[in-house]
Formats: C-alpha cells, sequence, structure tokens
C-alpha cells in the first residue's frame, strides 16, 4: 500500500514539518480534515476522543476542538481560518484554550499524483519553547537510541547550500 | 526558561551548516580544515559554528593541539531523536485512522444528502 512514509522535521528553531502520503485523491483527504463529522473520527489526543468540533471553513471562520477522556481534563484548541483554497491549501491559526502559549500558524498543502495525495502541514510556534514543549509533551520512557535512527534524523533534514 | 540540553540541540541543529557538519562527522572524525573545506568557508566562521555544536555537547574536540579532531557525541542526538519519535508515533497513530476513514470513503459512492450537525 502506497500511504504512509511518515516524516517529521525541524527545519528551523520554531517549526515542525510533518509529510505524509494518502492512499486517496486529495478531495477525500481535503474533506477528512474539513468536515467535523470525518475529522473527530481520526483526530485523537492520547486517551481521549474528540467531543466538540466546529469549523467555519473560510477566511476569517472560527473553529474550535476539544478532546476528553474519561478522568482526564479536557483539551481544548482554537482558532481562525486565515487562507482556504478548496482541496489544496488551508491556513489557520491555532492556540490552546488552558494554556497560555501565544499562537501557532498551521498551514496544510495537499499535493496529488496518479491518485496518491501527499500532506505537508507546517507548524509555526510562537517561540521555540512552545515548539520544544508541545514536542516533549509526548516523550515516554525506555525509547532506544541508535546511529541507525541518527542517520535518518540527519537524513531527513535538507543539505546545506554553499 | 531555564534552557534544558535538549533546547540546546535544536537550536544547534537549525543551522543547515551545522547539520551538514554532523553529517560528515558521523561517517567520521575530521579536522577543522577537513570540515571548512566543503563550504569555501573561512575557518573562523566554521569554528564558530563548532563552537556551538560543542556547547550543546554533539561533537568533542580532541587534545592534540595541532590537529583538534572533532568527533560526533550520539547522545543528545539520540535524546532529541527520542522526543521526535515519539511525537511522530502519536502522529502516526492519528493518520493510521486516517487511512481507514479514506478507505472507508472510497468505498461510498457520492450521493447527495443532509448531514445531520453533531
Amino acid at each position: 500500500m502506497p500511504a504512509g512514509n511518515l516524516t517529521i522535521t525541524t527545519p528551523t528553531d520554531r517549526e515542525v514539518v510533518v509529510r505524509r502520503d494518502f492512499d486517496a485523491p486529495r478531495q477525500l483527504v481535503y474533506d477528512a480534515f474539513t468536515k467535523p463529522a470525518l475529522l473527530k473520527r481520526w483526530l485523537e489526543a492520547p486517551g481521549r476522543k474528540m467531543e466538540v468540533c466546529e469549523i467555519d471553513l473560510k477566511p476569517g471562520g472560527a473553529y474550535r476542538f476539544v478532546w476528553r477522556g474519561p478522568g482526564r481534563k479536557d483539551v481544548g484548541m482554537q482558532g481562525v481560518y486565515r487562507e482556504v483554497v478548496p482541496h489544496e491549501r488551508f491556513v489557520r491559526s491555532e492556540s490552546w484554550e488552558d494554556w497560555d502559549a501565544g499562537e501557532s500558524i498551521i498551514t496544510c498543502v495537499l499535493e496529488e499524483r496518479s491518485g496518491l495525495t501527499t500532506l505537508t502541514e507546517t507548524v509555526l510556534f510562537p517561540s521555540r519553547e512552545v515548539r520544544d514543549a508541545v514536542l516533549k509533551a509526548g516523550l515516554e520512557h525506555g525509547t532506544r537510541d541508535s546511529f541507525d535512527k541518527l542517520a535518518q534524523l540527519l537524513g531527513s533534514m535538507e543539505p546545506a547550500s554553499v | 526558561m531555564t534552557p534544558s540540553p535538549l533546547d540546546s540541540t535544536f537550536a544547534a541543529l537549525a543551522d543547515p551548516t551545522r547539520r551538514a557538519i554532523l553529517a560528515r562527522l558521523a561517517a567520521s572524525e575530521a579536522s577543522v580544515n577537513e570540515l571548512a573545506e566543503p563550504f569555501a568557508m573561512s575557518q573562523p566562521a566554521i569554528s564558530k559554528h563548532l563552537k556551538v555544536l560543542e556547547r550543546a555537547g554533539l561533537i568533542s574536540r580532541g587534545r592534540d593541539a595541532q590537529r583538534r579532531p572533532c568527533r560526533i557525541e550520539a547522545a543528545p542526538l539520540a535524546a532529541a531523536n527520542q522526543w521526535l519519535e515519539r511525537y511522530r508515533e502519536l502522529w502516526e497513530r492519528s493518520f493510521m485512522r486516517l487511512d481507514e476513514l479514506l478507505e472507508e470513503m472510497k468505498q461510498k459512492p457520492r450521493r447527495r444528502r443532509r448531514t445531520t450537525k453533531r
């Protein structure tokens, strides 16, 4: 199956870039990202389900997501769409309801080639500290380290231009 | 906010020249001259980058006064890599669910219908 190839890179100290291929035309991928009934079904936070999903998909339109889990505090996120190009590109601001960390800008681009759609999602954080805190948030103990992983990490970054 | 070692690792990695230096050192240790060569960059300029990498604990430099060979140190990169790896796993979980949803969507014939608000 051609889907997969998830890569996460940090090309600058405030950004995280997520790229992944999906085995579907980009109209379907776009719908899955922008229609509440569909988005709720896959965009998860560990131990929680997305219970609130409101999207006003147009420049200046607001959105709000809330994830809930038994015995856990709600995680709420909200923002405003800045750009919407149907099936191709959408840009939104994002801030967390319970964490006064400023605003991130998220740019999603969808490109289709022979029925396979590549998503490139760039998250621009308000500062390096916030970016690193978000990256750290999911860390658990006990993962392995090896030179293979090191090579992968370096290989996924762009070479310097002279 | 007190900077943590991981912060200086990511700061060190944010520069493409420094990443290229690390990629070169991953192959074998090298002197400052050997590292400077591919960049057509002056030695002081390369040395500045090396200082950042050294302060982040990503490279160590040999004692030999003449050559001072640079060597890569894996532990900080491995730690940074653990972050990214875990973060990546969380994303992949969501994306695998999206894969399943997309398969379902591909099966459905496209038809107009009212969707109820939830």
